[in-house]
């Protein structure tokens, strides 16, 4: 891993980092991934997994669920009538 | 006078019933022994103001008649877990003013319990650590030694159990995060089945790992709360039911399975290996079969899922519908700054080695090979369990370490090597007071670990109440 990588996933996972910051997390994700990595010794045959995946169905019917839309809308960051403002996306 | 010091949730009960205390002055001492002690301790990142208010109603109800096991009992709830109309800041910069817009299932559970609710607790920034040092708010301080950690993530909830600031407490468990601070404290934490307690409400870390418990001074207060917060949801579709996995029973002459090349390995501090024997020649005393088993160390599988997992999870606190907003030039730049504002240190990392675990050209070695072995690791568990009832381990390889001891991030997550197996499996666990380390003059606690099979609550339950018996004979 270099410097760039870090910026590369910082990026990716849109977090502002300092210069500072980007020195330390690449020495730390270095001896961390070192770590980890000893998974790739790891001799696993082929399992198939019992777990079965499957849909949770409920019932068609409508449940009154206990939530706050006043809560909600009090903490958007802008809005405007009511609705969450957000800025230009294209 | 109550003395919160021997107090448990069944006495309190009983005291409550016959009207020996109301569930005001209960909260009310206990008010007064958080105005006290947590000024020191921050193990409450906020005190609710409407505590004596709750117990109010609480004690309206009791006068009425009504006994139910946790009507009236002041409890602290770990910042993670959603409070309708309160602050939940899962001790995080980036929703340091977030409101809950619901209440958590558990929560709802609670409080038709009529349960009294003191405060939120600290822990580490979105349950990532294991010493409670991650949190925006600053460390929490373990109760038996001011200098140490109380472990983590959940370390506010099991300070609060240890200091007499609440009587039993919620925590949420990733990979032992209500088992390490519980043993670090010297109190009972258990960490249920995985889809035993619904997730509906508790801020996800790994998704795939989390589960909510309860943090109590005995194994019987925390199978109070257990039983009541359990149960299946239709808000949470991963919940199981009381028949999804087979009944345990408890038999006299139960197998334990101890993995002694782990135990026995590099990193495990010789005052918990002695303690860990001692605690062996007990149960055996008991009548109690031991046998060797081999389990691997798990650490990298771990850490591959939980990376991947919190790095998806997180990438929702973008500053847009709630939580922290920087305003940039567009919303990348919005983003950019408000997670970079937002996310702690150890939060940043953990997001970033997602991204690299779950990127094109490393998924396959990681994330992908991670996943496989955590099949082969559950098939293994079910061998295992077919020759052996439970399993048992200390909870933490060393006792509570000194607040900033372990700077680098690599050295914290060893001291996950015993806790997050059952995390990774999906199956119970429960870290239960063994006795002392005397460290520089100070009593720190050590805690050991039972494992039982998927649904084997109950068991753990027994073998815990057998336990604190024999616990403190020579």
């Amino acid at each position: 891993m270099d410097i760039k990588d870090v910026e590369n996933l910082a990026e990716l996972a849109r977090i502002e980092l300092t210069e500072a910051e980007k020195i330390e997390l690449l020495s730390d994700m270095d001896s961390i991934l070192g770590y980890v990595k000893q998974i790739e010794e790891m001799k696993i045959e082929d399992v198939e997994s019992e777990y079965r995946v499957h849909n949770v169905w409920r019932e068609d019917k409508i449940e009154t669920r206990d939530f706050s839309k006043e809560i909600i809308a009090e903490q958007f960051p802008d809005k405007q009538d009511g609705f969450l403002k957000v800025k230009k996306i294209l | 006078m109550i003395d919160l010091e021997k107090l448990t949730i069944i006495k309190a009960r009983k005291a409550l019933d016959s009207k020996e205390f109301s569930a005001v002055d209960l909260a009310s001492v206990y008010l007064a022994e958080i105005k006290k002690k947590n000024g020191e301790l921050n193990a409450y990142l906020e005190v609710f103001s409407d505590v004596l208010e709750q117990a109010k109603a609480a004690d309206a109800r009791i006068a009425k008649g009504e006994s139910l096991p946790l009507l009236g009992i002041p409890l602290a709830i770990k910042d993670n877990i959603l409070i309708k109309g309160k602050k939940a800041s899962s001790a995080s910069k980036m929703l340091e003013n977030y409101v809950a817009s619901y209440d958590a299932t558990a929560i709802e559970k609670l409080k038709k319990q009529g349960a009294v609710f003191l405060g939120r607790t600290n822990m580490d920034e979105f349950a990532l650590g294991g010493s409670t040092e991650n949190s925006a708010y600053g460390v929490t301080k373990n109760p038996h030694d001011m200098r140490r950690v109380p472990g983590g993530t959940s370390g506010g909830s099991a300070a609060c159990v240890a200091s007499s600031m609440a009587l039993a407490a919620l925590g949420s468990d990733t990979g032992g995060s209500i088992r390490l601070p519980s043993a670090f404290c010297g109190v009972v934490g258990i960490k249920p089945t995985y889809g035993r307690v619904s997730r509906s409400g508790l801020m996800a870390a790994v998704s795939s790992f989390d589960v909510i418990g309860p943090i109590a001074k005995t194994v019987e207060d925390a199978r109070v709360i257990y039983e009541v917060i359990k149960g299946q949801d239709l808000l949470d579709s991963t919940t199981i039911s009381e028949t999804t996995y087979p009944k345990t029973s408890f038999k006299k002459d139960l197998t334990i399975g101890v993995p002694w090349d782990l135990i026995n390995g590099e990193g495990v501090n010789q005052n918990v290996k002695d303690n860990f024997s001692e605690v062996i020649k007990k149960l055996e005393k008991l009548g109690f079969k031991i046998k060797d088993i081999k389990l691997p160390n798990c650490l990298a599988l771990y850490y591959i899922i939980n990376f991947a997992e919190v790095s998806t999870n997180l990438a929702r606190f973008d500053g847009v519908r709630y939580g922290l907003h920087k305003n940039g030039k567009n919303l990348f730049e919005d983003y950019m700054l408000s997670k970079g504002a937002g996310f702690g240190k150890e939060t940043r990392r953990r997001v970033l080695l997602g991204a690299y675990v779950l990127s094109a050209g490393y998924y396959d070695a990681y994330y992908g090979k991670a996943q496989k072995a955590r099949e082969a690791l559950r098939k293994e568990f079910k061998d295992i369990y077919s020759e052996i009832d439970l399993i048992l381990t200390p909870t933490c390889p060393i006792p509570a370490w000194k607040i900033g001891e372990k700077s680098d991030a690599l050295s914290m997550y060893l001291a996950d090597i015993f806790t997050v197996t059952a995390n990774i499996v999906g199956i119970p666990a429960m870290s239960l007071p063994s006795g002392f380390s005397e460290i520089e003059g100070k009593k720190l606690p050590l805690g050991i670990q039972f494992m039982a099979s998927h649904g084997g609550e109950d068991l753990l339950f027994e073998i815990g109440k057998k336990f604190d018996e024999i616990k403190d004979s020579p």
